[in-house]
């Protein structure tokens, strides 16, 4: 299987404290990989320097084989990775489509076009895209009004627009109801089959955890101490000792 | 050298006035988030009543008596201010309260005019005080001295309070989180009532401090308030010692400059401003600016749409009878028409990076002014002919927001519009003090246009079109992907980044466009009135298009255009009576109060309310 994002010993210390300590590892092509661990662990601060919000201390980045260390989200984004926040970003001054189409405008790089009337463009193309979600009946709602599981899969569709190779979601399911994470995760398994993103995600939720994901790795206090399928991090004494401070861990019986 | 120490201890003396009133300033907007601009007149009303109680107690102890009556006197008026003007608006949307405290300012001066006269007064002296000791030989105002000594007194029991006391604690708190300070059971109308009245006491306390020094009378509010925003903002917002060590820089500066370059004087502190922002963006002790704090008030805006068929038949009607005016009125109607077309392409140039990159520029007349005077400059000095100076204008203030945009748009928030006011005071000091270009404030004269357009209706119709074309022109820039790019930022930066949006560029490039149209607006000015003056670079000038535009609605697309013309309209009526400001600031403060979204906003939410429409799909 050929490799989409190599990660080499990334660091992060904040005053002498390290948020992420020495964490390598990498994501195949087509492949659903979760990062999980206890609050606290540095997933976040992994993921926001994988997309260049953050500068890592130490460490490299690879995606697709080309080193990406420390450059802007902006220019990550364009080579071909999307990301979906902890906390929902859009445009509240916005409609649900024109949110989709402003990622197409940019994506076609007409950001400093001043003739058109940017909700006439690329409406098609965004309404492909609110269906593969689920939300073409709410294409023209204000943004400010959408239910907070609805902004998360308007996020999915604004992160989809640009057609990724690579896909990093922050909690995707994060203060949603449980029968809506499930159909989330399932919506995101959906997409990594038929068009072939490579997803990394971080959760809380184990039930979506390791219903959905191809592999897991666990992040305690910065370090990683497990990556590996679902049996093998199940089974790992470490990752129990984390969890559970050393009792049985998970269920054997995930439901999908 | 003991002249030069003498000097020093000038500056420090200064600086005691002039820290109180910042410390007051920065205060309040810790913790209530209101960009006071009518601080400075609480320091002028300190500075009257200061005087009438200093002459009704006599004697050393009543003369400090009178200082700490004339506190506890300022403090009341403001906390009546905060209670009547403020507290209605705290919910009102962004740095709308701004405005409202900009009304206040014109209540305040003419209650001044009238109760104390137009004449300025002069501040007695300080019982015991009055002669001279020697420093090395160098005379130094024994005033000055004891000044010196209490000022850290001062600053201390500022400290104190702040840091130790239980209200300390509490303003402390709520700078940081009102919400949580409101969920922890604090009564947070009140301490905001006490945060403003404390505030506005030491702004009294200043104004009676200085008297011996200076004097009372009717400018001193505006004076005043241009130091104490570069004080606060070079020493950080909301940083005590801050406040005490950028009063002390800029009063000792002040000094020096008016010994050693007395030309420099005007724009000495905003150049220090200036450097203080580009190397420390957030001033010498502040900390960065938590993101959001400012934008996020307020009902959500709604999206846009271009107007729907009505709309733009109602517009284009709008236009044929403004296309018809010359046919049956007056020259005068002519006159006011022009000056409201121009004004509302300013305001609507303003708008555009206001309302659409929210980006609060406090020096936006640097670009009207400065398309006005390139114009004319080249007319005055090289007679080149209308049409191509004319054409300058708008290239020169384009050229202008380029350079001054670079530094600025890396700023955010309070940060950038004071930059913005430091460098639009730059270019007015400029126009002010370069007299060999320039001809200072005799201002440029007898800039006409050509001999084609020079009478009342021909030069109407080349406004109309220009002016209508640009506001045109801007609304359809909003409606275009840039103008989505700009609002994507201004919504979430951090999304719009992370979806190839160059924040920082399209809002440089926006304003540089606001810049145009702004010196576009300023062309059609100079030759419709045939001179220009430094006025037009005025702050009072950046504030009046800052005003119309949040009196007409910021999150109303026609909102700069509306306020603008609602705004000329007015003031032409009102300018006929004598105490034309205090109506002009009570109808403001009414505005303001009733009509919380803005003019457009307001009648807007009223006309989908009588329709029962609940939310709107845009369609």
């Amino acid at each position: 299987m050929t490799e989409i994002l190599r990660v080499e010993n990334l660091k992060k210390s904040y005053d002498g404290f390290l948020a992420v300590n020495d964490v390598s590892f990498s994501v195949a092509a087509g492949e659903l990989k979760a990062l999980i661990g206890p609050n606290g662990a540095g997933k976040s601060t992994c993921f926001n320097m994988l997309m260049g919000q953050l500068k890592p201390t130490h460490g490299r980045v690879y995606f697709d084989g080309k080193e990406i260390t420390g450059h802007k989200p902006r220019d990550i984004w364009r080579r071909g990775v999307g990301r979906t926040f902890q906390i929902t970003g859009t445009y509240q001054s916005m409609t649900v489509i024109e949110n989709v189409q402003m990622a197409l405008m940019s994506h076609h790089r007409r950001i400093f076009t001043i003739g058109p009337r940017a909700w006439r463009l690329y409406r098609d193309e965004a309404m492909e895209l609110l269906k593969t979600v689920a939300m073409q009946d709410q294409a023209d709602r204000p943004c400010s009004v959408l239910a907070y599981g609805d902004l998360k899969r308007l996020e999915l569709a604004i992160a989809l627009c640009h057609k990724p190779r690579l896909l990093l979601m922050d909690e995707p399911t994060a203060g949603m109801a449980p029968t809506a994470r499930v159909e989330l995760m399932q919506l995101v398994a959906d997409i990594v089959r038929d068009q072939g993103v490579s997803v990394l995600f971080t959760e809380h939720d184990m039930d979506v955890v390791f219903a959905h994901s191809h592999h897991i790795m666990v992040l305690n206090r910065g370090e990683l101490i497990a990556d590996g399928n679902a049996a093998e991090v199940r089974n790992n004494p470490q990752v129990q000792e984390v969890y559970l401070g050393g009792g049985t861990l998970f269920k054997e019986d995930t439901h999908a | 050298m003991a002249f030069f120490l003498a000097q020093f201890l000038t500056g420090l003396a200064n600086a005691a006035a002039l820290f109180l009133v910042a410390s007051g300033l920065s205060l309040i907007f810790g913790v209530t988030r209101i960009v006071n601009f009518a601080h400075g007149s609480f320091y002028m009303l300190g500075a009257f009543i200061g005087i009438y109680l200093m002459e009704i107690l006599p004697g050393h102890v009543g003369f400090w008596a009178a200082i700490l009556l004339t506190g506890v006197a300022v403090g009341l008026i403001g906390a009546i201010t905060e209670i009547i003007v403020l507290r209605p608006i705290y919910k009102a949307p962004e740095l709308f309260q701004l405005v409202a405290t900009f009304g206040v300012i014109l209540v305040i001066q003419d209650l001044a005019l009238m109760i104390w006269g137009a004449e300025d007064k002069l501040g007695p002296r300080a019982p015991g005080l009055r002669g001279v000791w020697r420093i090395f030989g160098e005379p130094v105002p024994k005033y000055d001295i004891v000044l010196i000594a209490i000022t850290p007194f001062i600053l201390f029991a500022l400290w104190y309070l702040i840091t130790k006391t239980r209200l300390g604690v509490l303003v402390r708190a709520a700078t940081q989180d009102r919400e949580m300070v409101g969920a922890l059971g604090v009564n947070q109308a009140w301490l905001f009532t006490g945060v403003f009245a404390l505030g506005s006491a030491l702004a009294g306390l200043g104004g009676a401090l200085q008297l011996p020094k200076g004097g009372a009378d009717l400018l001193m509010d505006f004076n005043i308030i241009g130091e104490v925003f570069v004080v606060v903002v070079i020493g950080g917002m909301g940083s005590l010692p801050g406040a005490f060590i950028a009063a002390v820089i800029i009063s000792v500066l002040n000094v020096f400059g008016v010994t050693y370059l007395p030309q420099s004087t005007l724009v000495l502190m905003y150049v220090v401003m200036a450097v203080v922002l580009i190397v420390r963006p957030y001033g010498i002790l502040g900390r960065e600016e938590v993101a959001g704090e400012h934008g996020q008030v307020g009902a959500p805006e709604q999206p846009i749409r271009p107007y729907g068929r009505t709309g733009i038949l109602a517009v284009t009607l709008f236009i044929a009878v403004l296309a018809l005016v010359p046919l049956f009125a007056e020259q005068f109607v002519m006159t006011l028409i022009v000056d409201m077309i121009v004004f509302a392409l300013f305001a609507a140039s303003l708008h555009f990076i206001l309302g659409s990159g929210g980006l609060v520029s406090f020096g936006h007349a640097a670009f009207f002014g400065g398309g006005a005077y390139a114009a004319a400059l080249l007319v005055f000095h090289t007679g080149t002919p209308m049409e191509l100076a004319f054409l300058f204008a708008p290239l020169a203030a384009g050229m202008l927001a380029l350079a001054i945009g670079w530094f600025c748009i890396r700023l955010t928030g309070v940060y950038f519009a004071m930059l913005t006011l430091a460098f639009s005071q730059l270019v007015w000091s400029l126009a002010f003090q370069w007299r060999g270009v320039t001809r200072g404030d005799d201002g440029l004269v007898g800039i006409w246009p050509s001999d084609w357009l020079n009478a009342p209706a021909p030069f109407y119709y080349f406004t109309l079109i220009l002016g209508v074309g640009g506001i045109v022109f801007l609304r359809h820039v909003i409606h275009s992907p840039f103008g989505y790019a700009l609002r994507a930022g201004r919504d979430s930066p951090r999304q719009a980044e992370a979806m190839g949006i160059d924040v920082k560029r399209v809002q440089y490039a926006a304003f540089v466009l606001a810049g145009v149209m702004a010196g576009l607006a300023g062309g059609i000015f100079v030759f419709s009135k045939g001179s220009v003056f430094p006025t037009v670079l005025e702050i009072a000038e950046s504030f009046d298009a800052l005003i119309v535009v949040f009196l007409g609605g910021v999150k109303t697309l026609a909102g700069g255009v509306v306020g603008a013309g609602f705004m000329t309209g007015v003031e032409d009526w009102l300018v006929r009576l004598e105490y034309w400001r205090l109506l002009l600031g009570l109808v403001i403060i009414a505005v303001v109060i009733l009509m919380p979204e803005g003019i457009v906003g307001t009648l807007r939410t009223l006309w989908r309310r009588m329709r029962n429409d609940d939310e709107e799909v845009v369609k």
